[in-house]
């Protein structure tokens, strides 16, 4: 779920296809920066009822999705 | 001695999103001016404007860019690259010669409203990562210097509603003096919130009437106040031989540029209109002038200070050579676009020059026997033009005027 959440948010920011983004997927190749990533977070915590502040490790969907896992795995 | 001419140009106004069809507009005396659609205006004093029709920024400039930048930066990068696909410049001047002067009379007005109710209500954390850098007024000249790769002098000017003017003013001097050989300049805006219109209302400027057919109604004796618009007008200079050996479309000479302060009051006019009247001289070409072949696009807001003054300025400036001119108010068709509103008013006039057509000051109902120049009411005149002028003068008191010639 958080997966498919996250591509749906980051093909609705980004002009790329839903289909086409993995968990291989960089946000570099997405032409997302951290100024995108910080305001992508943002929606996460309001989706997801967390607190979350990006790191500069996270570079892939699948980073990510795990990483938001870990943090609703925790509630 | 380096002269500098205009090699593209592009328009994202109330009366069309290109300069073709600002054109037809233009000349057709078409009204921009409608109720506001952008907000409710149900308990507003003030419920008109002109604003932008079918401006799908998702579409023309990606949903990415559309959701990172503000609204009158969209209209500067749309109106940028059709300036820029006409002049065909990009490529044949080193990118260190080539540079921006482009401004805004606010900014990013929307966002900065958008993003403050996210502070009020979510609080702090919530702010947008992207708020200042969508919202800070250099930002439309930021992102067109990427978009093009103009590494040369990059400026964000504001002189209010005389930003525009300004900007190509500034940029005509960056080529003419040798620090550029090729300029983006213009202006945008996208001010029509809430805020603004409360703003502007309560500070008397604006219109009495939300008839949008009476309500903008430049030197009628029925004016009483401008009505706010938005939009974006982009013009590419070019150094005269530069766009000659590159076999370039050159669509106007740039000839002066007269920047003056009345240093008088914030928002009112200097009624001695001195140094309007300078502004104009100081614009005016070397030689001869054949005063029955000029048109003076005139800042004609319709607020009632500011016609008489501009009416007062030209007859200070240019004496009884005053009657013999072409003026007219294209604020009457589009509204008044503030920051924007210099560059579009440029590019009027040089499309008046190219076709020998003085546009009209439409909604020109009632004459006030204060103000007896020739204002083109109404229907536009097919007439041969050597000059053009474009003034706008600014809160803060801030007079600009252009001058334009065919080549």
């Amino acid at each position: 779920m958080v997966k498919e959440k996250i591509i749906e948010m980051l093909a609705e920011a980004t002009d790329v296809e839903a289909s086409t983004i993995t968990l291989d997927t960089k946000f570099s190749d997405l032409g997302v920066d951290s100024l995108d990533m910080t305001e992508m977070c943002m929606d996460l915590e309001d989706e997801f009822g967390i607190e979350f502040t990006p790191s500069p490790e996270i570079t892939t969907v699948g980073k990510l999705v795990e990483a938001v896992e870990k943090l609703t795995n925790e509630d | 001695m380096r002269r500098v001419v205009i090699t593209g140009m592009g328009a994202v106004t109330p009366i069309g999103n290109n300069v073709e069809e600002f054109k037809n507009a233009l000349f057709a005396g078409t009204n921009g001016i409608g109720l506001i659609t952008k907000f409710d205006i149900t308990d507003n004093k003030h419920q008109v404007a002109g604003e932008v029709k079918n401006f799908d920024a998702a579409a023309l400039l990606g949903k990415q860019t559309a959701r990172k930048t503000d609204t009158f930066t969209q209209y500067a990068i749309v109106a940028a690259r059709e300036a820029m696909e006409q002049s065909g410049v990009q490529g044949t001047v080193p990118t260190d010669r080539i540079g921006v002067c482009f401004g805004s009379g606010i900014g990013g007005i929307e966002t900065l409203c958008e993003d403050h109710q996210n502070l009020l209500e979510k609080g702090a954390r919530k702010v947008s990562p992207h708020f200042v850098p969508k919202m800070i007024y250099n930002i439309a000249a930021g992102n067109i210097a990427i978009e093009f790769k103009a590494n040369g002098p990059c400026t964000a000017v504001s002189t209010a509603c005389a930003t525009g003017t300004t900007a190509v003013g500034e940029g005509y001097r960056a080529i003419l003096h040798g620090y550029a050989d090729a300029m983006i300049c213009g202006g945008s805006e996208a001010a029509i919130t809430p805020l603004t219109v409360a703003g502007f209302g309560n500070c008397q400027a604006l219109s009495d009437s939300n008839d949008p057919e009476t309500c903008c109604c430049p030197f009628s004796k029925n004016r009483s106040g401008f009505v706010m618009a938005e939009g974006a007008g982009v013009l590419v200079l070019e150094e005269y031989e530069h766009a000659v050996a590159r076999g370039a479309q050159i669509l106007a000479e740039v000839v002066g540029y007269g920047s003056t302060c009345d240093a008088h009051h914030v928002t009112a006019p200097d009624p001695e209109a001195q140094f309007v009247a300078k502004a104009f001289l100081d614009a005016m070409p070397e030689g001869e002038v054949d005063f029955s072949k000029v048109y003076v696009n005139a800042h004609g807001t319709s607020t009632p200070l500011n016609d008489k003054t501009e009416t007062t300025a030209l007859k200070r400036a240019f004496g009884d050579d005053a009657y013999k001119l072409h003026i007219s108010s294209t604020k009457s068709m589009t509204g008044h676009m503030l920051g924007a509103t210099g560059a579009v008013e440029a590019i009027a006039s040089i499309l008046a020059l190219q076709n020998d057509t003085v546009p009209p000051t439409i909604h020109y109902t009632e004459a006030d026997p204060e103000l007896d120049l020739d204002y083109t009411p109404n229907t536009a005149v097919q007439t041969p033009l050597e000059l053009a002028l474009s003034s706008n003068l600014g809160f803060g008191g801030h007079n600009a005027v252009i001058a334009f010639r065919k080549v």
